[in-house]
């Protein structure tokens, strides 16, 4: 009994000493600044925990070989409160720890506002924010980590036009830097295929709750194709739920990424039909890695959020960039260098699909990761792919 | 233009029912709770909670929101608001508290109940169509009696049980009340309860229709301070007809002005400068307080 005792001791001790978590890693630091309260608190805290889960799963799993080391990953996170004055704080924070990728900030303003700290201080950074300046030359430190809504628009449009017989297209926007841009490169793509615009003017404040009188003069110009430019995840379903109650029939879709759960519980089947853009996120192009991400998720905070198809993606190409070249740890110039040339599985999606920054097209550099546009349709409380399309 | 005043007088209902909780606080303490649009959003998640979640009845959920904000009132006017006012006679102190307890709330809301926007299902289906000429979905026509029995319910009970009376005397005049054998502490805190409580019972309503999340408090509170100016800071009948100034000239302004951008905010807030600037206590305030 003894011997069995001490064998089973030995036993544990040894596989506790090869155990990867107790290894002595080193520690690499990953940067998030983004909006993680208030009314967008959504959009930031998808991205926040999409990377602790990340982060997490890896260190269990031994962590990150990049070189010769093996790296457990930390994310160091700064809520910016969607305050651009806020967003350059976290950026000089991220600097003072010696942090040189950053993942974020969420919106137009923030994002543009940190950049002066990230190109003086050596930082690369993956905002969710839409502004060409961004990522065209002379910048160099920003990279697009999602779709922009006018690549994906003009596609969406298209696709609408062509299966859906749509012919007149009314756009809404909350007031605010994001959605009116969106707002606008929606308007002229929607020209640009021939779409006749009837509204593009109307707007609502982002704080609204009651979408009803808003939304009462857009549907008068009887719209085909209701956009929703740049909606918040906790908009969309009350604008949904006003339009459909007014009496529309038509079809809505919005260039965002919006979570099932929440278009469920806000609109219910009035939402069925909602067309909107996702990452890796209907069930039949997902892999096995995308679904154990879903579970991780869930076990941490005990709710996925869909955004995080798409947010689960920055932290990938930044750690998928550095093991292709070590030296673009300490190096933002290496780490440019490397874009170029860069190609890596992408382990969320079936099929042969890899990650690699684009951008040329739109920005004439790469700058832009390389998300699969999934463009989805809501149908009882699930997405369904519509299309698949890719970004240049 | 029967669809904009239809949408008027429903946005109006409930504006009215949101302001009602804080010009009563401000009433009888003289507090600007800032925290009233947190309030509301609690209530708004106990709902959720015990109708979305729980699958018991509207009704009960819906008191449920009301004692819990009642309790979550009492207990903040008894433990932080009252030692404030006894040690300070700055009213800043008051405000400060006020916003402390806003991001407090704010914060632990955000932790229990997620980011995310939550709905729960509607309490009545169908839609009333007149003739395309007004649309209103029937479960906002209920929510809209229903916020206009709850008013009316409230001016009821302050003009004629003996609580009231006790609350208006504290209104009127603090000292002359205390005077006249009125408990200045036991009316406020019942007064901070019953404010507390009606920031909950329309939150309560409001999630059936809009839904609710956990950023929201912020601008509900400051709407709410918006009615509260219009019509007179601590005077009831002024907070009804801030709601109901409000709830149309949004409804009116979003209808006229739409082809021009989001100018009617824009003109609201240009014409309630110009307005307190004239008549800085608002509709049916006094001059001196």
């Amino acid at each position: 009994m003894k011997l069995l005792i001490r064998s089973a001791l030995v036993a544990a001790l040894s596989v506790g000493l090869m155990s990867p978590s107790l290894a002595e890693n080193k520690l690499l630091k990953i940067g998030f600044v983004g909006v993680t309260s208030g009314p967008a608190a959504s959009w930031g805290i998808s991205n926040q925990r999409s990377m602790e889960t990340r982060a997490a799963w890896l260190n269990e799993t031994g962590g990150v070989k990049i070189g010769d080391d093996t790296y457990d990953v930390e994310i160091v996170s700064f809520d910016d409160q969607k305050d651009p004055k806020r967003a350059i704080a976290g950026m000089e924070k991220m600097a003072q720890e010696g942090i040189h990728y950053v993942v974020g900030p969420n919106v137009d303003d923030g994002a543009a506002a940190v950049r002066p700290v990230a190109e003086k201080n050596g930082i690369m950074y993956f905002p969710y924010a839409f502004p060409k300046e961004l990522y065209m030359a002379p910048a160099s430190n920003a990279v697009l980590g999602m779709v922009a809504n006018y690549q994906s628009g003009p596609a969406i449009y298209k696709y609408l036009m062509e299966n859906k017989g749509v012919k007149k297209v009314a756009f809404i926007a909350a007031n605010e830097s994001d959605p009116l841009s969106q707002r606008d490169g929606g308007v002229a793509a929607a020209k640009a295929l021939g779409l006749e615009v009837v509204a593009d003017k109307n707007t609502y404040q982002n704080d609204t709750r009651d979408f009803v009188p808003v939304l009462t003069p857009v549907l008068r110009t009887k719209p085909d194709l209701l956009v929703l430019s740049g909606v918040a995840p906790g908009n969309a379903p009350l604008l949904i739920r006003a339009a459909r109650e007014l009496g529309y029939q038509g079809l809505i879709s919005t260039e965002t990424a919006q979570d099932a759960q929440v278009l469920q519980e806000g609109a219910g089947e009035l939402a069925n039909g909602f067309i909107s853009v996702g990452g890796a996120s209907t069930p039949e192009i997902r892999t096995e890695a995308m679904e154990e991400f879903i579970e991780r998720y869930t076990a941490m905070f005990g709710e996925y959020n869909d955004e995080s198809n798409t947010k689960v993606y920055a932290l990938e190409y930044i750690l998928e960039t550095m093991k292709a070249n070590p030296a673009s740890m300490a190096s933002v110039e290496e780490f440019q260098k490397t874009m170029d040339t860069f190609e890596a599985p992408n382990i969320y999606m079936k099929g042969d699909a890899m990650l690699k920054y684009v951008g040329m097209t739109s920005f004439g550099q790469k700058r832009q990761v390389s998300v699969p546009m999934v463009v989805n349709e809501y149908v009882d409380g699930e997405f369904k792919t519509l299309f698949i399309a890719e970004v240049d | 233009m029967e669809q904009v005043i239809a949408n008027g007088l429903y946005l109006g209902a409930q504006y009215a029912l949101i302001a009602l909780g804080l010009t009563l606080i401000f009433a009888l303490m003289n507090v600007l709770n800032f925290a009233h649009g947190q309030m509301y959003v609690l209530g708004g998640f106990v709902t959720y909670v015990i109708y979305g979640q729980l699958g018991l009845p509207f009704v009960v959920a819906l008191i449920a929101s009301a004692i819990t904000l009642a309790a979550v009132g009492a207990m903040i006017e008894i433990y932080l608001f009252r030692p404030v006012i006894r040690k300070s006679h700055r009213e800043e102190s008051t405000m400060l508290l006020a916003a402390a307890i806003a991001f407090f709330l704010d914060a632990v809301i955000l932790l229990l109940f997620g980011e995310k926007q939550r709905g729960v299902p509607k309490i009545l289906d169908g839609v009333l169509n007149w003739d395309f000429r007004i649309i209103m979905p029937y479960d906002r026509i209920a929510i809209g009696v229903l916020a206009i029995l709850i008013i009316a319910a409230f001016i009821l009970y302050m003009q004629y049980s003996k609580t009231g009376r006790a609350m208006r005397a504290l209104a009127q005049d603090r000292v002359a009340a205390q005077l006249m054998g009125v408990q200045v502490d036991r009316y406020s805190m019942i007064g901070f309860a019953i404010g507390a409580m009606l920031a909950g019972v329309v939150g309560g309503l409001l999630v059936t229709i809009t839904g609710v999340n956990s950023g929201i408090g912020g601008p509900i509170s400051i709407k709410a301070f918006m009615m509260v100016m219009i019509g007179g800071a601590g005077v009831v009948s002024g907070a009804i007809a801030g709601g109901f100034i409000l709830g149309m000239a949004e409804s009116v302004g979003l209808s006229v002005f739409s082809g021009y951008g989001d100018v009617t905010y824009l003109i609201i807030f240009a014409s309630l400068m110009v307005f307190l600037a004239i008549r800085p206590q608002g509709l049916m305030g006094k001059p001196w307080g």
